[in-house]
């Protein structure tokens, strides 16, 4: 019998036994931990901790959540010589992720322009099930944006190279070949640049309600009562593509190194096999798409709020903060065994977190550390985070991502008949405009786990630390 | 054609009965489809033929879907209706009715993004098949 043992207030874990290789470990709160118990999450988790190659624990963020194969809130890293690469611990949605940008709007100001602004992003940002852009990009087009990712979008005039500097990767990831990647990707992927999607993609214009860590808030460019805006999607049918045709093949092999599988879903290769090599470079073609979508997005908004507010560019002084991706697999350099190694670290529905003074951040947050996106639901608050030691030591590097769902789709539904949500919203100070018939009522504030609690968690164990808190004031949604 | 929706906390599921396995695979169709478009909106003005393998009965039921799946969000074609011209434990060959999506006509209820091996079920009781399939939303 699997036992969850509490180690500290904000950590748990499952000691190693039978078929596990190392210890399943969850980053939460008590009031977090009960969700994770009633449901199959918390044995996805130990099914990770069975994975060839695996390094120090298998861990889960106060976010999990269940998920296909490896649970969402998940993180893995692994050996690069004996490990596995797995789509499944990635995710369907290749590089979701979240980008922030701040603006030298105060809400006063804006308030009386909202609404109008509200339209006019929602026109300018193409959004619901299968939207297609205003780009129609050739299959050779689509292979440069495959291989330099925001870079191609800033060469094409969507955005300022001050938005590629901070980006997580610089919005590439260099291994990228689009060779790997099939006809039906490429088919799926020509027409959905520069769109949102459904289901919990948004676009969110918000106001810093409060700071927590005003010097580092300083540098990210975040004031009280400042507008900001937040993007939250991914490489759309492109990634999910990619995904479902690596899954297809590796699942016609139910073992790994002799183990059988104990979830078809946990599908995966050997690193330095070739099919493991090539839904690596596969996936960040996917990545790089997916950083791309959010540069032709960002850009997008930036006009709306030109256009509609009938200001200059410098008087809108928008910034990107940063873009950070949550569903993805990486080669790192971590601390095993008091030794610097080369490993593949899997974040699915987590967020990389690095500290101050990590090689791999820009300039502007060398003293400070990374910026950590936190959305949370579409009523109540989104955080910034900073990166802290402690998650290089612990986490390979990595935080929580969100709120998390804690309602069905169905049940959602149930709970918004006979109510308007539009009107609860707007009630609480926020303009929801949507595309999708029940997008609203599936995505509705109380579907969502509680985002304050989830970096609550985080901040006390010690991998990362709040710095400011978001309210929205409108929201876009597929 | 029965099916039951099934809930779950991100996701959406079928739990699809049938009198034999043609209509077992006709009916997971069906269903996927329904979560789609009401099948009330859709003619079936065209037609193809498809064929498709898988390793067992339960990898056929997934590549299934997912060629019908890739119907619409590859190719923006609804899929009205199937009929399954033959099949072994291993393939299967099938005729697809099916509409170009014309935004104007068709209001698409719900978006599915793909169908996932979790849970998976594919099975003959005593009176019936059985099959249970959850998609990615």
């Amino acid at each position: 019998m699997m036992e969850l043992i509490q180690i500290d207030p904000y950590r748990w874990e499952v000691k190693k036994a039978g078929a596990m290789r190392v210890p399943a470990r969850i980053f939460s709160s008590r009031r977090l931990i009960e969700a994770v118990k009633k449901d199959e999450t918390f044995k996805q988790l130990v099914n990770v901790a069975q994975l060839p190659g695996i390094l120090n624990a298998a861990l889960a963020m106060p976010d999990i959540h269940w998920g296909y194969g490896f649970p969402i809130g998940g993180v893995a890293g692994f050996d690069a010589d004996q490990g596995v690469i797995s789509p499944g611990g990635v995710g369907y949605d290749i590089n979701c992720g979240v980008r922030l940008a701040a603006t030298h709007l105060s809400y006063e100001e804006l308030k009386p322009h909202l609404e109008k602004l509200t339209n006019y992003l929602y026109r300018y940002v193409p959004t619901g099930v299968g939207s297609t852009g205003q780009l129609k990009l050739s299959k050779a087009e689509l292979k440069k944006v495959l291989k330099q990712g925001s870079r191609w979008a800033v060469s094409k005039g969507y955005g300022e190279a001050a938005d590629v500097d901070c980006t997580e990767d610089q919005g590439c990831m260099p291994d990228a070949d689009p060779d790997a990647v099939s006809q039906k990707a490429l088919e799926r992927g020509r027409k959905q640049l520069g769109t949102l999607g459904s289901g919990n993609h948004f676009l969110e214009i918000g106001v810093v309600e409060k700071i927590y860590e005003p010097e580092t808030a300083d540098v990210f460019g975040l004031a009280n009562g400042l507008v900001t805006v937040l993007l939250h999607t991914g490489s759309r049918g492109f990634g999910h593509q990619t995904c479902d045709d690596f899954l297809a093949h590796m699942a016609r092999n139910p073992t790994i190194d002799g183990m059988e599988l104990p979830d078809r879903q946990l599908a995966c290769a050997k690193i330095q096999s070739s099919i493991g090599r090539q839904y690596y470079r596969a996936m960040a073609c996917a990545a790089n798409f997916a950083w791309t979508n959010r540069q032709i997005l960002l850009h997008n908004a930036r006009e709306g709020f030109q256009q509609a507010l009938g200001i200059s560019p410098r008087q809108l002084g928008m910034r990107q903060v940063y873009d950070i991706c949550h569903n993805i697999a990486k080669f790192e350099n971590h601390t095993i065994d008091n030794a610097s190694r080369r490993i593949c670290v899997h974040r699915k529905g987590a967020t990389r977190a690095f500290p101050p003074h990590h090689p791999d951040l820009c300039e502007r947050y060398q003293k400070t550390g990374q910026p950590i996106l936190i959305p949370g639901d579409m009523g109540t608050a989104s955080y910034v985070l900073v990166g802290a030691p402690q998650a290089m030591a612990e986490t390979f590097g990595s935080t929580c991502h969100g709120a998390g769902r804690m309602m069905s789709r169905k049940a959602a539904k149930k709970s918004a008949k006979g109510r308007s949500l539009e009107k609860e919203l707007a009630e609480k100070g926020v303009i929801a405009r949507w595309t999708g018939k029940s997008t609203l009522a599936e995505e509705m504030p109380e579907a969502y786990k509680d985002v304050t609690e989830v970096v609550n968690a985080v901040e006390g164990s010690g991998i990362s630390k709040i710095v400011a808190r978001l309210r929205p004031i409108a929201v876009i949604k597929g | 054609m029965p099916y039951e929706l099934i809930d779950h906390t991100a996701d959406l599921g079928i739990a699809v009965t049938a009198g034999d396995i043609h209509e077992l695979y006709e009916t997971a169709a069906h269903a996927m489809f329904e979560q789609i478009i009401e099948a009330g909106a859709l003619n079936g003005r065209e037609k193809t033929t498809l064929s498709i393998t898988g390793m067992d009965r339960a990898d056929l039921m997934i590549n299934w879907l997912r060629e019908l799946l890739f119907f619409w969000n590859g190719r923006e074609l609804l899929v009205k209706r199937t009929q399954i011209q033959q099949v072994t434990d291993t393939g299967i060959a099938a005729s697809i009715w099916y509409d170009p999506f014309d935004p104007q006509r068709h209001e698409i209820l719900s978006d599915i993004k793909a169908v996932t091996y979790h849970g998976l079920r594919v099975e003959q009781t005593e009176h019936e098949w059985r099959a249970l399939i959850i998609f990615d939303v």
